[in-house]
């Protein structure tokens, strides 16, 4: 039993805490020498390897800046420090977290969690507190279409990941239309792909002959790899996330289905080279960023470079998930010293007109708040041996290979 | 499309396979499901987890250096201890009570089981390599992946083997004994607490098994168990309880069921079309849960 004492002494700290957690809610955007920003991440849940290379991107890039000097406003040399909360890859807790990063931690600038199925959950309210949010892992086009004035993506929008693919397979075609057979995951990022494959279809007036959309449930895509054997068409195209990734190649192997060219997304997240070594050789990928491209900034350098650091700290090749989340706060910086001020719509003033280089690529928000700067790349994996790497392939400005086409036949390769 | 498996008759022989093969290995976690539900009356919601956990138990073998098939020697036995353990902790403490609180007991298990093995195993979708080749049909145009025909093949034995073991050993007479009136299985002197517990790990070992065959057939995820306790679920309601040929007879038909669905209805609606199946079984096939639990302490 408690007595009446400890019910006292518990009742005044709690008071005391209630007190200074009101009292700093009212400097936490602000906090000293911080500028606050919070973030809800998937730390667990299916989300969680994910959740965690976007912490790590972010991370660094903090470390980073705070070495650097900073973020200067009015004169005075101000840090990032970042507020997370683990969403456990559960849309409705990241509302929620949200919710209690603005209205209990006081939090004034967000950053983005990751998946779209997590940012649709979140933009909702920093749009209704008026919250400016970089966000690093919502592509999906349709966090774009919605009016959003306080959302703002550093990457590229999900329905651009293959169309260079398509443009791709209709140039080797000799400029003409090619035959398009596609399986797409029955989820938002998913079918945005697949728009843009449709759109790029119309463009190029090529003809889409087979058109499945695949179950979530589903990790068994026999029965369209048999269609696509039946029907022998250009290109197939395959999007569902790494299980799609990984379950395509291995039954492509399995079934030895022959197309000239195989176009996917979640190729590195999968870790496809790795996980699949030789079936894997010749799929194209499609990618927000790679280290051989030629971007640079002042705080990371080239994307090499950044590869060599992000290595260094965390003991692993940072994934592009990682590389963009690192260019969302490069992104807040440039902002916060350009409104040179830390009110809310000053700064989303000032993210509304950014214009810059990173080592991740260039950034400048379209209407929407996509970035429209940077193009998506493609990247092919080659093996020599028994090792296999990704080499970029286009836009043909960067590629450091040939893209190899047609892929041959399963009979020819060893 | 219209069609297309109507203007390419060899679909038809390609879907037949591939819906038989994936059919058999759905029979095996069937059986494991049927056997605990008819002894002890309970509905294992995580039946689809321990078929997971099996499969990154072969996985982790694969990492290993081991090649992942031994999985489906390995991954039963210690399944057959998980599932034993699984019983004395929280399964014993609830089978007695209704239906209802079993079910939600299992799902906490399910939800338990999830979360730890993404703690393990992290959330990364993973495959185990077997690299048994392919086998070519008619010229090359119904292909085969000699790693699903090798899963039908263990699963076939498997399911044989337990059948005759089920006949002849002591124990498993004496759990069909306790399945068809515990109370007078008891007077005659049968550990009824024993055989529970065995039941629950002779499922849990067939879901190793099914799992070891799914790391090297199709991918492993933490959280992909749900699809197939649902099938399995199925499979059961429609074959009935103890009935093994009818449970590989079910399992092969919705194999079957799902590839044609998908060839016809369009993959978007093979899922779906399995779920209407199960409402149009349910209603016509009135299947009847008892009532009365026959379980005794």
């Amino acid at each position: 039993m408690m007595n009446k004492l400890t019910k006292l002494f518990i009742t005044f700290i709690s008071a005391i805490t209630l007190m200074l957690s009101s009292m700093s809610s009212s400097f936490a955007k602000v906090d000293g020498e911080y500028i606050v920003l919070g973030a809800a991440i998937s730390l667990t849940g299916k989300y969680s390897s994910n959740g965690v290379h976007t912490q790590n991107g972010y991370n660094l890039a903090v470390d980073r800046i705070n070495k650097m000097g900073g973020v200067e406003v009015q004169g005075k040399k101000y840090k990032f420090e970042i507020i997370y909360y683990d969403d456990e890859s559960n849309p409705k807790r990241a509302a929620q977290l949200a919710e209690r990063l603005i209205n209990q931690d006081g939090v004034k600038y967000m950053l983005g969690p990751y998946s779209s199925g997590l940012t649709k959950a979140i933009a909702p309210v920093t749009e209704k507190y008026k919250i400016p949010m970089v966000e690093a892992n919502g592509a999906s086009r349709s966090l774009f279409t919605k009016g959003y004035k306080y959302l703002f993506a550093v990457l590229s929008p999900a329905n651009q990941y293959l169309e260079v693919a398509i443009d791709l397979a209709v140039e080797k075609n000799g400029g003409k239309p090619v035959r398009i057979a596609q399986a797409f995951e029955q989820d938002a990022f998913s079918q945005d792909v697949r728009l843009g494959i449709l759109d790029a279809a119309k463009r190029t007036g090529s003809e889409i002959i087979i058109d499945d959309k695949l179950p979530k449930e589903l990790n068994d895509m026999a029965a369209t790899l048999a269609k696509v054997k039946a029907t022998k068409p250009d290109v197939l195209v395959v999007s569902g996330h790494t299980k799609g990734a990984l379950t395509a190649i291995r039954q492509i192997a399995e079934m030895k289905v022959d197309v000239p060219m195989l176009a996917m997304t979640h190729c590195d997240a999968a870790k496809l080279s790795k996980q699949h070594g030789k079936k894997s050789e010749y799929a194209l990928c499609a990618s927000q960023w790679h280290k051989n491209l030629s971007y640079k900034d002042k705080f990371f350098g080239t994307g090499k470079k950044y590869d060599k650091d992000f290595k260094k700290e965390f003991g692993y090749a940072p994934p592009y998930q990682s590389a963009e989340s690192s260019a969302a706060l490069l992104v807040f910086k440039d902002a916060f010293e350009r409104a040179n001020s830390f009110d809310g719509d000053k700064v989303r003033d000032a993210l509304k007109t950014t214009e810059m280089q990173t080592f991740y690529g260039n950034i400048k928000f379209g209407p929407g708040g996509q970035n429209t700067a940077k193009p998506m790349i493609l990247f092919q994996v080659r093996c020599k041996g028994d090792t296999c790497e990704n080499k970029v392939v286009a836009p043909t400005k960067w590629a450091s290979d040939k893209f190899y086409h047609p892929i041959p036949k399963w009979s020819e390769r060893s | 499309m219209d069609f297309l498996i109507f203007k390419a008759p060899i679909l038809m022989v390609q879907a037949s396979l591939d819906g038989i093969l994936l059919g058999i290995l759905f029979a095996l976690i069937a059986y494991g499901m049927a056997l605990q539900w008819g002894v002890m009356n309970i509905i294992n919601i995580a039946q689809g987890d321990l078929v997971i956990l099996g499969g990154y138990i072969a996985y982790t073998m694969y990492l290993a250096g081991i090649h992942p098939a031994w999985g489906v020697i390995v991954s039963p036995i210690i399944m057959f201890f998980v599932g034993w353990a699984l019983y004395k902790l929280v399964i014993n403490k609830v089978v007695d009570r209704d239906l209802f609180i079993s079910i939600l007991a299992t799902f906490g298990i399910a939800i338990i089981f999830q979360q730890l093995m993404n703690f393990i195993f992290g959330a990364d979708v993973v495959v185990a390599q077997s690299e048994y080749g392919t086998t070519m049909l008619f010229d090359n145009s119904v292909t085969l992946p000699n790693s699903k025909i090798f899963s039908a093949v263990v699963s076939i034995l498997y399911a044989v083997a337990l059948v005759i073991y089920m006949k002849k050993s002591r124990l498993g007479r004496a759990i069909r004994a306790t399945a068809q009136n515990a109370r007078a299985a008891k007077i005659l002197g049968v550990d009824t607490e024993k055989v529970y517990a065995a039941t629950f790990g002779i499922n849990a070992a067939l879901c190793g098994i099914a799992g070891a065959l799914i790391a090297i057939t199709l991918t492993l995820h933490p959280y992909v168990g749900l699809p197939y306790t649902v099938r399995s679920f199925m499979i059961v309601i429609v074959a009935g309880l103890g009935n093994l040929p009818a449970v590989a007879i079910s399992g092969m038909g919705l194999g079957l069921f799902e590839e044609f669905a998908d060839y016809i209805l369009g993959t978007e609606f093979r899922i779906g079309a399995v779920f209407m199946l199960l409402v149009f079984i349910l209603v016509y096939r009135r299947f009847k849960l008892s009532k009365k639990r026959e379980y005794l302490k």
